[in-house]
């Protein structure tokens, strides 16, 4: 791992009165596994979205491979080579697994779509990353949750992504299917070509596939460590330290 | 993968193999159209019995003229609808583009082509007007194209005096014909524009994108689909077809006439077609084959009943609840398609 794929410098963000983010300061080195924590409303996911382009930043500097960048949509980040999987996974249920892997990026032999080729390299690009579907021309809404969110993390890597975003990526997933996309991270880690931050609130996956991890409290990275100069125990602790506090603060105020 | 029940969702096992059958039904029901031409084809069996007059040439002219306006109409409500909106102003776009076309030809002393242009560039331009109130000012669309039916209506009375006219001179003949006065031109410009819009729905980016737009909006902004672009455009195409369906109907009934429709009879048989051809209100899924079949569904009704000596108000009571029948079995179909397993 060397240089940093991406640095956040400075950063804040308000949304009318409230301040989302204040002054965060992050940074990710090539083929790194960044894993970011925070309570609920701590800005994990506006933090993401100004990374990816979506909002814009009211101060602060986002600099990929050294170069400060004015990212003005998703599709500019993408050009850049940063992608998100969504919480929601951005997956449209009603197109098939390869339509929503090419999704705003599709085949086109002008003026239609290139259907076959787009079924065809779904199908190696799938198959290269481990995620075998019976069929890609089947509706996503038929998937599972595992097999949608290996989808979505496999149509951001096939776009070239080299920082990729990940939130929530094993929010409301089983056991089964959270081991299948921890595989996938696991694999994308080994190959070191893609950077990865992943927002989780289970700390134990957390550790077990990120490098490092940043805790983001009151729109702050608070806490910089190694996965390996840390535990569960203590990144428990500190969420729920913070948790402590900022209910005696509204008790008392 | 050591773990054989992970290693099972990777190789997406997910439960028996289906069978023969099942694999048969799971394809004739993914098939959205399908329910619909077997209703078609029921009715027109059943009119065809019940009156020997049904399937002769001319009662299949008129059927072919009650079913195109409605279909060309049906092609922009199946878009809006795919892409999670509705349009109310389509009817009255409909009943405005003859009178512009009147306008621009007979007191501008324009040719009729250009006429035409005008006519159905202006249709475009509500269309704008109605795309970007929705997207831009978020308004919801039954709200915003409800206040452009009344407001159109408005221009539509006031410059019109509410009188019908004849259609210009120059315009009779070849144009008139070919637009809408010949036996088979209406549905032969039906035919062409549900082929075009059914490529453009299921084969291209703009297809993909109306669906995703529908489908999941949130997702589809996030991953860079300008919705507001793909809303717009579609609010666009539907006034247009609105305004194009307005003009062949002037031109087949010889006059142009304000009060055609009431304005909004063309748009509710139009919506009314997208449903029973198995388009969803929520978005994200439609046909636009299905909705021309739909229309040819209630024209088949409408033309039936009046053959077998059916009053014209019972038609009302058999179109609601063709239209509750065919909600209901959309919603179960579709239940059973999500069953169908991959």
């Amino acid at each position: 791992m060397t240089g940093d794929a991406l640095r956040v410098v400075g950063v804040a963000k308000r949304f009318g009165a409230l301040t989302a983010l204040r002054d965060v300061n992050l940074h990710v080195a090539k083929g790194e596994v960044l894993g970011l924590i925070g309570d609920n409303g701590a800005g994990k996911s506006t933090l993401m979205k100004i990374i990816c382009g979506f909002h814009r930043p009211d101060a602060g500097q986002i600099v990929v491979d050294g170069t400060e960048v004015v990212l003005r949509s998703v599709d500019h980040a993408r050009s850049l080579g940063i992608d998100t999987v969504y919480q929601d996974l951005a997956l449209v249920n009603e197109l098939s697994v390869y339509h929503n892997m090419f999704l705003n990026r599709e085949l086109v032999r002008w003026p239609l779509l290139n259907n076959r080729a787009m079924r065809r390299r779904a199908e190696e690009h799938l198959r290269d990353m481990g995620v075998n579907l019976p069929d890609v021309t089947v509706e996503v809404a038929k998937l599972s949750g595992g097999q949608r969110q290996a989808i979505a993390v496999a149509r951001s890597v096939y776009s070239d992504a080299r920082i990729l975003l990940l939130d929530e990526p094993l929010a409301a997933m089983g056991a089964k299917e959270g081991t299948l996309i921890l595989d996938l991270i696991r694999d994308l880690k080994e190959r070191g070509e893609v950077s990865i931050i992943i927002i989780a609130h289970n700390y134990a996956q957390v550790l077990d596939v990120c490098d490092r991890v940043n805790l983001l409290q009151h729109g702050e990275i608070t806490f910089d460590k190694r996965a390996t100069d840390t535990s569960l125990e203590e990144l428990t602790e500190l969420v729920v330290a913070e948790y402590r506090t900022s209910r005696n603060r509204r008790r008392h105020a | 993968m050591a773990d054989p029940a992970v290693a099972e969702v990777r190789a997406g096992r997910r439960g028996p193999a289906l069978t023969a059958g099942r694999r048969v039904l799971d394809g004739f029901l993914r098939r959205r159209e399908a329910s619909v031409l077997l209703v078609a084809l029921g009715l027109m069996i059943y009119f065809r019995w019940a009156s020997p007059v049904f399937l002769t040439r001319n009662n299949l002219v008129n059927i072919a003229q009650a079913t195109a306006p409605v279909a060309i109409v049906a092609v922009g409500i199946v878009l809006l609808l795919v892409s999670g909106e509705i349009d109310l102003s389509v009817g009255i776009v409909a009943a405005l583009a003859p009178f512009l076309l009147h306008f621009a030809i007979d007191f501008y002393g324009q040719p009729v082509l250009v006429g035409l242009l005008l006519a159905l560039l202006i249709s475009a331009g509500i269309g704008l007007v109605n795309g970007l109130i929705v997207t831009k000012l978020k308004v919801p669309s039954f709200v915003t194209t409800l206040g452009t039916f009344f407001a159109v209506q408005g221009i539509l009375l006031i410059t019109s005096h509410a009188y019908p006219v004849p259609i210009p001179e120059p315009a009779k003949g070849t144009w008139q014909t070919w637009l809408g006065a010949g036996p088979w031109a209406s549905i032969t410009w039906a035919i062409v524009i549900v082929a075009i819009f059914h490529v453009i729905l299921t084969r291209t980016r703009w297809g993909l994108h109306t669906i995703s737009v529908g489908g999941n909006p949130v997702g589809a902004t996030e991953a860079g689909i300008r919705a507001s672009r793909i809303k717009i455009g579609n609010f666009m195409v539907t006034s247009t077809l609105g305004g194009l369906v307005g003009i062949m109907e002037a031109f087949r009934i010889n006059t142009i006439d304000p009060n055609i429709g009431g304005g909004t009879t063309l748009t509710f048989y139009a919506i009314s077609a997208a449903v029973i051809g198995g388009t969803a209100l929520a978005g994200g899924s439609g046909t636009i084959v299905g909705a021309f079949l739909g229309a040819l569904v209630l024209a088949e009704l409408q033309n039936g009943f009046n053959l077998i000596g059916y009053s014209a108000n019972t038609i009302y009571l058999i179109l609601g609840l063709a239209i509750l029948v065919s909600m209901i079995a959309n919603q179960y179909l579709s239940r059973l398609r999500r069953a169908g397993g991959t």
